[in-house]
């Protein structure tokens, strides 16, 4: 197997004192949608970050198409084409939806144009002259997603891309994942409903206490009840 | 009862300096706003401001001036207080200002000094209804195309969407790509460089003097809490309301003047507590 386009090698991370993640290691590869699925508080979202570089790990290596990133600060790993796509989706509620996807572009080496971004969500081309905090919980998450896409990123971090949106919404947010998969977009997602995570994912690494405890495919998962009843308590 | 000419008056005079406080309001502001840093040594850079205006004959080699103080002092001490505790950026910025005022006492005494009016600015001006220094009608000109190129900078270009983009989350604003210090330092300058070319322009109304600033700043920061804290538009309607309220108080009688702007920001304090265009959430 060729070298990942992002590996990242026993890292450990911490909030203050409190360690959070444990010698973790994984790989995404070219192409390749991969789930990291773990109970609340297993550190997924810990790992986004530490990989974006918001939180520095106090050991091990990120690498991006071998070149090491970690300890640098978020903004040259982003230009480097990391995107992080948030949970919270911190959409900028004072600038339109236009002004939140040309500031993304502002840095990137190859952007999307708008109109390439309004093709793939229709939905933002109606709102783009909305400021953000008028758009509705699915709409937020259509342009935290745009805007990583405008950058052309070439690895998505997607963290809880359909917590607390409806299931018709989830839906349509699923559909448009399965779509960034199969047009070859590299994306390592954290989600708490795995059957939608594993709808479109390749590959699956479960987090436990900040320790990956399983990896493997999604067929191999849904095939084992035990395995998910342990650690993702379904 | 003051008479109709004399309110009429003092209703320029509240726009002369409601105009200039919502310019030192929209530095201040800015640099709460996006680097969460309350400066308090901008009425300091206020007063050399006006302090450059009696130095150098030329506004152009102020403008230097300000600019070179704003980045020297972003650079140099306030950079390194970014991610301190609030206590610990009022106590830098505030040593700042009086380290100002006081190489300012040391050079010119603590004597007031006045800037004579500008050539083109003397005189009075006939409105039809009014008689008016031409001074103070200038001012308010210059300070309005002022605010209009603030308003410019910060709408339409992309500086000012990752000025406006970095008040709101200054740590988004770097996950998308962008070098937020070094933004910051821009905000900074452009901070600076308000507060300085406010009190250039100011100097010739009001006598100079080394603790001139600080009036002005606690001025300014009434108007940031009444516009709603690190809000342009709030920092702008915010100050004329503020240079109105104590314009128009001193017709009356002036010792009510500051009284009643607090009246005014206490008031909206319990009405609207996150200002008139402020949102809520982060400071």
């Amino acid at each position: 197997m060729t070298a990942s386009l992002l590996e990242i090698e026993r890292i450990n991370s911490f909030y203050g004192d409190s360690h959070i993640l444990f010698d973790v290691s994984l790989h995404v590869g070219r192409n390749e949608v991969v789930a990291l699925l773990g109970r609340n508080g297993a550190g997924k979202t810990t790992t986004l970050r530490t990989i974006m570089g918001v939180l520095a790990p106090r050991s091990g290596s990120i690498r991006l198409d071998g070149e090491p990133i970690a300890g640098r600060p978020p903004f040259e790993i982003a230009r480097r084409g990391l995107q992080l796509v948030p949970e919270e989706r911190a959409i900028f509620g004072q600038l339109t939806v236009e002004e939140n996807l040309r500031l993304a572009a502002l840095t990137a080496p190859s952007a999307w144009t708008l109109d390439r971004i309004y093709e793939f969500f229709p939905r933002l081309r109606e709102r783009r002259r909305s400021g953000g905090r008028q758009l509705s919980g699915g709409e937020q998450q259509m342009l935290a997603i745009a805007r990583a896409l405008i950058r052309d990123a070439r690895v998505i971090l997607l963290d809880e891309p359909f917590e607390g949106l409806a299931p018709l919404i989830v839906r349509d947010l699923v559909r448009v994942s399965r779509e960034l998969a199969e047009q070859g977009r590299t994306i390592l997602v954290v989600e708490q409903n795995v059957t939608a995570a594993l709808s479109f994912a390749d590959r699956v690494y479960i987090l436990n206490n900040g320790h990956i405890v399983w990896e493997g495919t999604p067929e191999a998962l849904r095939s084992d009840p035990a395995l998910m009843k342990a650690h993702l308590g379904i | 009862m003051p008479s109709a000419p004399l309110l009429l008056s003092q209703a320029f005079n509240g726009l002369a300096l409601g105009t200039l406080l919502a310019l030192v309001s929209s530095g201040l502001t800015i640099i709460l706003g996006t680097l969460g840093v309350l400066n308090f040594a901008h009425g300091a850079l206020f007063m050399l401001g006006a302090y450059a205006m009696y130095v150098v004959a030329t506004a152009t080699g102020s403008y230097v001036l300000a600019v070179v103080v704003g980045v020297a002092l972003e650079r140099g001490l306030v950079r390194l207080f970014y991610a301190r505790p609030h206590e610990d950026q009022i106590l830098v910025t505030f040593g700042a200002g009086i380290v100002f005022t006081e190489i300012a006492r040391a050079i010119f005494g603590g004597n007031a000094l006045t800037v004579p009016t500008p050539s083109w600015g003397q005189g009075i001006v006939h409105l039809g209804f009014l008689f008016y220094p031409t001074y103070r009608l200038q001012l308010i000109g210059i300070i309005a195309a002022l605010l209009i190129a603030l308003y410019l900078v910060l709408y339409r270009t992309s500086i000012g969407l990752v000025v406006r983009a970095g008040i709101e989350d200054a740590r988004m604003v770097g996950i998308l790509g962008i070098n937020v210090r070094r933004a910051f330092l821009a905000v900074f300058v452009i901070g600076v460089v308000t507060a300085g070319v406010s009190g250039m322009l100011y100097a010739p109304i009001i006598s100079v003097e080394p603790d001139m600033g600080s009036n002005f700043l606690v001025q300014a920061f009434v108007v940031i809490v009444i516009g709603g804290l690190g809000s342009f538009p709030g920092a702008v309607v915010g100050g004329i309301v503020a240079g109105e309220i104590i314009a128009l108080t001193s017709a009356f009688n002036a010792a009510y003047s500051d009284v009643m702007l607090y009246a005014v920001m206490a008031l909206l304090l319990v009405l609207r507590p996150q200002g008139l265009f402020g949102s809520e959430g982060r400071v």
